[in-house]
This record gives structure tokens, sequence and C-alpha cells, in this order.
């Protein structure tokens, strides 16, 4: 299996119960590129994510990672193709049982045959990549917000995943730790031409790391495109978002 | 893991929910023994909740059997008193024990510890998104958290029998010692001379059966939790009534099954 770039949604719709959360959404992120998913709270970002990671499954259409259709996969190779992305919860997800250092390791533990020694060493890399050498003992609970988001992060980052999936990594944060984190994602976008899908809300953040921006509104792709095309958009509901942080 | 539907999604209506909330045990317990055949096989991890399970449950079922074979014992006395047979005190108390109450009192108060316990940690995991989570990082949940839990339960309830049932018969010691001042030895070998090992083996064998029911429904409870805190909190009693009601039921039909297979073998 060649290593996952690029990433493909055609035509999916996804409903719970008589609630329709995502109607047709098509978009394209090319390899190495950030798509920043845009849109008011319970527009079905999120649903977006966990239907790329393969933890829910479309009622309608395809999903591709380069030309795989996530749905058609084995569990063999949905394993394959699950280690080759990251995933960064909107609440980090850490495990609570475990300290940051563990959680960090867990997936080299798993998934990887390198000794002991050298698990502790590339989970000192990662946290010190996110500013966290010092928590490597520390429990989940003792750290602020930021610090949880952060090392989540260092936990998606520990198998090298070719595809970043982040949920709200602003949510809850400081415009300072908030910087931080996507000065993290840049950083890696650069050093690694990772493909990343970001959901936020937060418009300055989507400004400075989106390469594409995707507007969702009530389960509908309103307009998607670079931050230029859409702050040229006529559409009402994108022109609120545009707006929101030019101060209009 | 596919995508499941929750026990919260029921539709109303009593035999409605019934059935959906069968079908969504049985679809769950199905996916469990499914991932039991798929590696990794988790031995680690079976290992500490057995520890988890069985030690820590250590203290409640010392106690336990502590307290039920004083009350036992002095039950049995009223009774064997009334016919001059305060000799048959220990076999009867040895056969009480290890025939029924042991078995089932473990199973009981193994669902409340252990079910309530398993109930509630998987609900928080699943609600705190540590369930997605594992899944994200190519790990099979039901297989790491579920089938592991299960495995422990079965493992730990015929260890957690024996020592309740002894720890019954230390108890149901003290209180006849204290009536009646028999010895040690004379009241351990009154108590085992009527029970053969078939009779042991038997009865706590179906425990392990016991443990299948408390390790899947509690996992059940918590995988399948919607709504927050409060959601967790009704996970975590469900597992213990649902288990304790299963368990009660199931046990009435083993019970006629070792007496229907061994006709001559069990108490």
């Amino acid at each position: 299996m060649e290593p996952i770039r690029t990433i493909r949604f055609d035509g999916v719709s996804k409903s719970f119960g008589g609630n329709h959360v995502l109607e047709n959404v098509s978009f394209d992120v090319p390899q190495g590129e950030v798509c920043c998913i845009l849109g008011r709270s319970g527009t079905g970002k999120s649903v977006t994510l966990k239907l790329l990671m393969g933890l829910l499954k479309p009622d309608s259409g395809k999903i591709f990672m380069n030309d795989l259709e996530i749905e058609s996969l084995d569990s063999a190779h949905l394993v394959k193709a699950r280690k080759a992305m990251g995933f960064l919860f909107q609440y980090s997800a850490l495990f609570d049982s475990m300290t940051v250092g563990e959680n960090v390791a867990f997936p080299l533990r798993r998934h990887t045959s390198l000794s002991e020694r050298d698990i502790q060493s590339i989970v000192h890399e990662k946290l010190k990549s996110v500013g966290l050498e010092n928590s490597f003992n520390q429990m989940p609970l003792e750290l602020s917000g930021g610090m949880r988001k952060r090392a989540g992060l260092a936990r998606a980052l520990a198998l090298n995943p070719s595809i970043l999936l982040v949920d709200e990594p602003s949510s809850g944060l400081d415009p300072i730790t908030t910087m931080e984190i996507d000065t993290l994602l840049l950083g890696l976008k650069s050093a690694e031409q990772t493909t990343m899908v970001v959901v936020t809300h937060n418009m300055t953040s989507a400004r400075r790391i989106g390469d594409l921006l995707i507007v969702l509104n009530e389960g509908h792709v309103v307009a998607q495109g670079t931050v230029e095309e859409l702050d040229r958009s006529k559409v009402d509901v994108v022109r609120q978002f545009m707006s929101a942080t030019r101060g209009d | 893991m596919p995508d499941m539907k929750t026990s919260g999604e029921t539709s109303p209506g009593l035999i409605t929910t019934l059935f959906a909330e069968t079908g969504s045990l049985i679809q769950f317990a199905l996916l469990a023994l499914r991932a039991v055949f798929r590696r990794p096989f988790e031995i680690r991890e079976i290992v500490q909740q057995t520890y988890m399970v069985g030690w820590r449950s250590l203290p409640l079922i010392i106690t336990s059997g502590l307290a039920i074979g004083v009350v036992l014992s002095m039950h049995t006395r009223a009774v064997m008193e009334r016919f001059g047979a305060e000799a048959l005190i220990p076999s009867a108390l040895a056969i009480a024990l290890i025939s029924e109450t042991g078995p089932l009192m473990t199973g009981l108060l193994v669902a409340g510890r252990v079910g309530a316990g398993i109930g509630a940690e998987l609900g928080g995991m699943r609600v705190s998104e540590q369930i997605d989570a594992l899944e994200s990082l190519a790990v099979d949940s039901v297989h790491y958290l579920a089938v592991t839990r299960i495995a422990a339960c079965m493992i730990a309830l015929p260890i957690l029998t024996t020592v309740l049932n002894f720890s019954g018969l230390a108890g149901g010691y003290f209180a006849e010692t204290a009536i009646s001042g028999i010895s040690m030895k004379l009241y351990f070998r009154h108590a085992f001379e009527t029970v053969g090992f078939l009779d042991y083996i038997l009865p706590t064998a179906k425990t392990v059966v016991f443990g299948l029911i408390i390790g899947t429904v509690s996992s059940w409870r918590g995988y399948t939790v919607t709504g927050g805190s409060q959601g967790i909190g009704r996970a975590s009693t469900m597992s213990v009534v649902l288990s304790s009601m299963l368990l009660i039921f199931i046990n009435v039909l083993l019970v006629r099954i070792i007496f229907l297979a061994f006709p001559n073998g069990a108490l």
C-alpha cells in the first residue's frame, strides 16, 4: 500500500435518525495541502472527520484515500490506512489511565517492533516538538486545555502520519496558544508535506493555515476555494464567516 | 467497529425497546466473539484486567464469605438442633456454600462491584471519545476493551468463588467453635466428607458463564453510552441490574442442566 496522501469526498451523505447531517458533500484535498472545514456548530464538520477516519460509515457516496475507497477496505487494510492517519480530537481524547508519555508511546508499542529505548526516544522527541518535554510523567487531568491539545497532537504524530485530521484545534484556547498550535501545524506541513483536514470555526486560524477552505451550512458545501476566493464570495453565510476576522 | 446503533437511539414502546436492546446486546456479543480470534490476543491487558477484577475484589469476597458463613451456620444450627443433628452442621454448610450460595453470591457481588465499574469506565471512555481515539490509532476497541474485560471476568469468577467458599467455611467454623467448641480438624473433616470433586467443580465451572454475562453486559452498556455523565450513571446502574437479573435467570437453567447431565454427581 503506497503512502496515503490525497483525500476525496464524493457525494457523501450521512444522517442520524431523521437528522440529515451531511447531504451530497464533495471535495478534494491534494497532497500536502491544509483544508479547513468551516461552519456553524452542528453542521457536520466533526462527522466529516469521523467519516474520513472510517469511524462512521456514509449512508451514500464514497470516500477515497488516494484511490482506495475507505468503505471497501477489509479490517486489515483499514488498520493500515488508519496507521497512515493521525487524528487530533476536539477534547484531545487522551487515555486518562495513562501518563502523557504512555499516551504518545501507545501507538508505537502497538504498531512497531521498536525497542523500548527507541520508543522512549521518539516519545521525548515528539513531546519536545510540541513543547511538552517536561510533561512525560504527568497524567492528562493534570494538564491545561492547551497542553492536553498539544499532547494529543504529539500522540497523533507518533507514527509520522501522512494525513492529519484535526478537530477544533483552537476551541477553548487563548489566542496565543491557538497561534502556537497553528505554527506547529504549519511546521509539520512544510517539513513533512503532511496533508491536513482541519475542522474549525476560528477564522483567524483558518486564514493562517488553510490552503483550501470549505464552508458547510446545514449539511451542504456552500463554498470552497482559497481564502482570496472565499473573500469574494456573495453567499451570505460565507461572507459572515469571512468578515468575522476582518472586522467588517 | 461497525457503525453500531447506541442504546439511547431506540424507538419508544416497551416491546420495541426490549427487542432493540436485545438485538444490540447480541450484536455486541457477536462482535466480541469475532474479535476473540483476531491478533494480537491482548494477553497483557487480560492479565491486567484479571488483576483489577480478581485481586481487587478479594477484600469484598473474603469479608462477605466470612459473614455468609457465620449467618448460614447460625441458621443451620437453629434447624439441626431441632432434630439433634448438630454433627451434620459442617456438612450442611459445605453443601449449601459450594453447591449454590458461594457461586451465586460471588456472581452477584462481582456484578455489583465490577459490573458497575466496567459500565462506568467504558461509558466515560465513550463520552470522552477515548474509544474513538483507540480506533483512530488502528486498535480494535472491542477486542482491547471488551474482550479483555470479559475474559478477565471469566477467569476471575471461579477463583473468587473458591475463595468465597473457603472464607464461608471459615466463617462457619468461627461461629461453630464459639458455640460448640468444635476443633478445626473435626469441623473441616465433617465439612468435606460429603463433598466430592465433581460437586465442587460443576457449580464452580458455572461461574465462568456468570463471568461471561457480567463482562459482556457491562461492556455493552458502557460501550453504547449516550448522554454525558447522566448516561454514564445510567450505564453503570443498568450494568449491575441487567447482569444480576440475567445471572439469576441463567443460574436456574444451569442448575437444571447440571442435574440432568450429572444426576448422581451434582449436589
